[in-house]
């Protein structure tokens, strides 16, 4: 296991300058994920906050061979990639061997994509997709996803007089990777840059298709100040909203189980996002966002198998 | 299904015949998804990939949103890639055609025509190929299963060719062309193997020495640029098709003019159509022909792009055309006609136009119907510019 200061001195596979905002968590997925493997990596985007922001033309923050086709495509996209580098090998017109990964926000994941990636799943194409999941659509100015939370504001689940906020749970996609039986699936966040780094390189090094959630922070869309990235990345484990845990051949094992495992309202309260939750006026939404989370956590905590 | 011979003469379906000239070819990746009438060249290709007379990765994928999209991946890492489809396949399709034709991949798609829903009908008209004309793919329309056949590797020249680099679509009429059995030529191995050359891509996503960043986002600075290259591309195909014919029709000894002539030297009234039924109209030709009429037929099989100087050359000197659409453009002029009167325009004569919708949803067209669309023609009798509908039962 390499030190993280060796790791920062690998060469760079998505160069600094690009276009993301200050404190954006996806820079840091990309970057830390690609460093798991010193093998050639092509990478497939889909169309959202990280393509637009890495490739703005004549520039390219990518050093590494990348795609981007269209938004719900970025699996079909890699199985094609995937099936032409399969070809050339077994023409014996490639020797070398080639890791593939595809990035994709929660839009592009649990949404519009899904259809696309449950195809290259149930096929069993060898690739690892990394959903950063920014919890709504940012890119197009923050519309609600269906890996938004209860209680979130977006621009299309709105503060109002009568609605107050997005109604109902966020998708769990974790589970339905599981259910398509892949031989590896996590999800992980950056403040543990030795989990995301050692679930990166088993995701990466398992043959057939793997999945990573990563939860990524997003300054503008929950609307926090931008040094405080990587502390609520840390708050979303602390209260179990986001837990760090990996399924291999279907055995689940948790990561991390805090200590003392905090209210939820510390990890939203730093968000403006969820602002109208402090009120008391809407502590029912609280309410049920506290117990998606413990509901989560408890049933998570039933199927784990450690060791 | 194909059986295997080594005969160069055949009896093959429109679908057998596409299949076959992929085989042929020989592509790194195949993507289909089924959709009727599509489906028997998937089938096709499945067998040979199954019995490994292809050594052609083949993505059973589960959209052609997908298998366009796959297609595309694969061409961008630099292997050949083919797929086929239907109607609202196509529809589906239609937001990565134009992603390939602006990446400049040189993908080559079989489509066999089919009515766009709604109503859903299965069966032939060219509403779903005519919905995606404006996308940015070189478009050959086919007669019968021989064309397709041809067409697919004169696609392939085309698509590849680095001074075009765009994708085609070869298509064919469903059911009429695809499900019916015709004789037909098939080349050996060795000579496609030769006409089709090997592939060289210059650019690849899987040369990671030399690492590329494909379909990159492009603002208001550089967009324009890049769609007049595009548009550059496309126009030269016109020339270079002319080189690549000379080469097939070398090979075959049959010809791939931009449209075919037949009998219009000194013919009074013509009638311009497209695939399938280019067969029904050269038969009506020929019988009021034997009765003194002076009628000829174009067959229109280069579409996209749209050969305006050569098609005008010959029809300014035509009295009375009869444009032949298989689809509508609703609300609009119909696009083979639309397409005519852009070529004439301007000219020292001009012609007499008249616009006919015929065979959507597979309705028949029939010799008869064909003749008395020349006499009609012959006799002037028709409104201009009103539309004519062929067979409807009012």
């Amino acid at each position: 296991m390499p030190s993280l200061k060796e790791l920062v001195q690998k060469p760079k596979k998505i160069m600094s300058g690009h276009r993301s905002c200050r404190g954006c968590g996806f820079p840091i997925i990309a970057r830390h994920i690609l460093r798991a493997t010193d093998k050639p990596v092509v990478v497939v985007n889909a169309t959202g906050c990280m393509e637009v922001t890495t490739t703005i033309y004549p520039q390219t923050a990518w050093q590494i061979p990348w795609m981007h086709n269209a938004f719900e495509n970025a699996a079909a996209t890699m199985s094609g990639i995937v099936a032409a580098y399969n070809f050339l090998k077994k023409s014996k017109k490639l020797d070398k061997e080639i890791k593939f990964v595809v990035f994709g926000g929660d839009g592009g994941t649990y949404d519009i994509g899904l259809q696309a990636l449950s195809g290259a799943w149930e096929r069993g194409d060898n690739f690892l997709y990394v959903c950063y999941d920014n919890q709504a659509y940012m890119n197009t100015g923050i519309q609600r996803s269906s890996a938004t939370p209860v209680g979130a504001i977006t621009s299309t689940t709105p503060l109002g007089k009568i609605h107050k906020g997005k109604e109902g749970d966020r998708k769990d996609i974790v589970k339905i990777a599981c259910a398509h039986n892949l031989p590896y699936v996590a999800q992980t966040a950056i403040h543990n840059w030795l989990d995301l780094y050692n679930k990166a390189k088993k995701a990466i090094e398992t043959n057939g298709p793997t999945f990573l959630n990563v939860l990524s922070p997003c300054v503008l869309g929950w609307k926090y100040d931008s040094a405080l990235t990587i502390e609520l990345s840390r708050l979303a484990a602390e209260t179990c909203y986001w837990p760090l845990y990996e399924i291999e051949k279907g055995v689940y094992k948790i990561n991390y189980i805090p200590q003392n495992k905090l209210p939820i309202i510390e990890f939203i309260k730093h968000q403006a996002r969820f602002k109208h939750l402090l009120n008391k006026e809407n502590k029912e939404i609280l309410n049920q966002l506290q117990r998606y989370v413990d509901q989560s956590w408890e049933n998570l905590l039933k199927k784990n198998q450690p060791l | 299904m194909i059986t295997k011979s080594k005969k160069t003469e055949v009896v093959f379906t429109g679908a057998e015949a596409a299949a076959m000239a992929m085989k042929q070819i020989n592509p790194g990746v195949i993507s289909i998804y089924p959709i009727t009438p599509q489906t028997y060249i998937a089938e096709n290709i499945s067998k040979f990939v199954a019995d490994g007379e292809m050594d052609t990765e083949q993505i059973n994928v589960e959209s052609e949103h997908s298998a366009l999209s796959a297609v595309a991946g694969a061409e961008a890492a630099g292997v050949r890639a083919m797929t086929a489809t239907s109607s609202q396949g196509l529809a589906l399709m239609w937001e990565i055609l134009s992603v390939v034709s602006g990446l400049r991949l040189p993908v080559v798609m079989n489509v066999v025509n089919r009515a766009l829903s709604a109503p859903i009908n299965i069966h032939a008209d060219h509403s779903d190929v005519m919905g995606s004309r404006d996308l940015g793919w070189i478009q050959i329309f086919s007669e019968n299963p021989q064309e397709v056949y041809d067409h697919t590797f004169l696609a392939l020249k085309l698509a590849e060719n680095k001074d075009i680099l765009l994708p085609v679509m070869v298509c064919q009429d469903g059911f009429i062309t695809s499900h019916c059995s015709e004789n037909m030529r098939v080349l050996p191995d060795t000579i496609v193997k030769k006409f089709i050359g090997e592939y060289t891509p210059t650019n690849r996503l899987l040369d990671v020495n030399n690492p590329i960043t494909v379909g990159p986002l492009v603002l208001p600075d550089y967009f324009l640029e890049i769609k007049k290259m595009q548009s550059e591309a496309i126009l030269n195909a016109l020339k270079i098709y002319l080189k690549i014919i000379k080469e097939l029709s070398a090979l075959t000894g049959r010809s791939y003019d931009y449209f075919e002539e037949y009998k219009t030297k000194d013919a009074k009234a013509v009638i311009v159509v497209m695939s399938s039924s280019a067969g029904t109209a050269r038969q009506a030709v020929d019988e009021l022909r034997q009765k003194g009429l002076k009628v000829g037929l174009i067959k229109i099989r280069l579409f996209r792009p749209f050969p305006y100087e050569a098609i005008a050359k010959i029809l300014q000197n035509i009295k009375i055309i009869g444009v032949l659409d298989r689809a509508e453009s609703l609300g609009a002029q119909p696009p083979l006609s639309a397409e005519i009167k852009n070529s004439l325009y301007g000219r020292k004569s001009m012609p007499i136009i008249k616009n006919y919708i015929y065979g959507l949803g597979g309705r028949d067209l029939t010799v008869e119907q064909t003749k008395d669309v020349y006499k009609s023609l012959l006799e002037q009798k028709q409104q201009k510019n009103s539309i004519e509908y062929i067979g409807l039962n009012t």
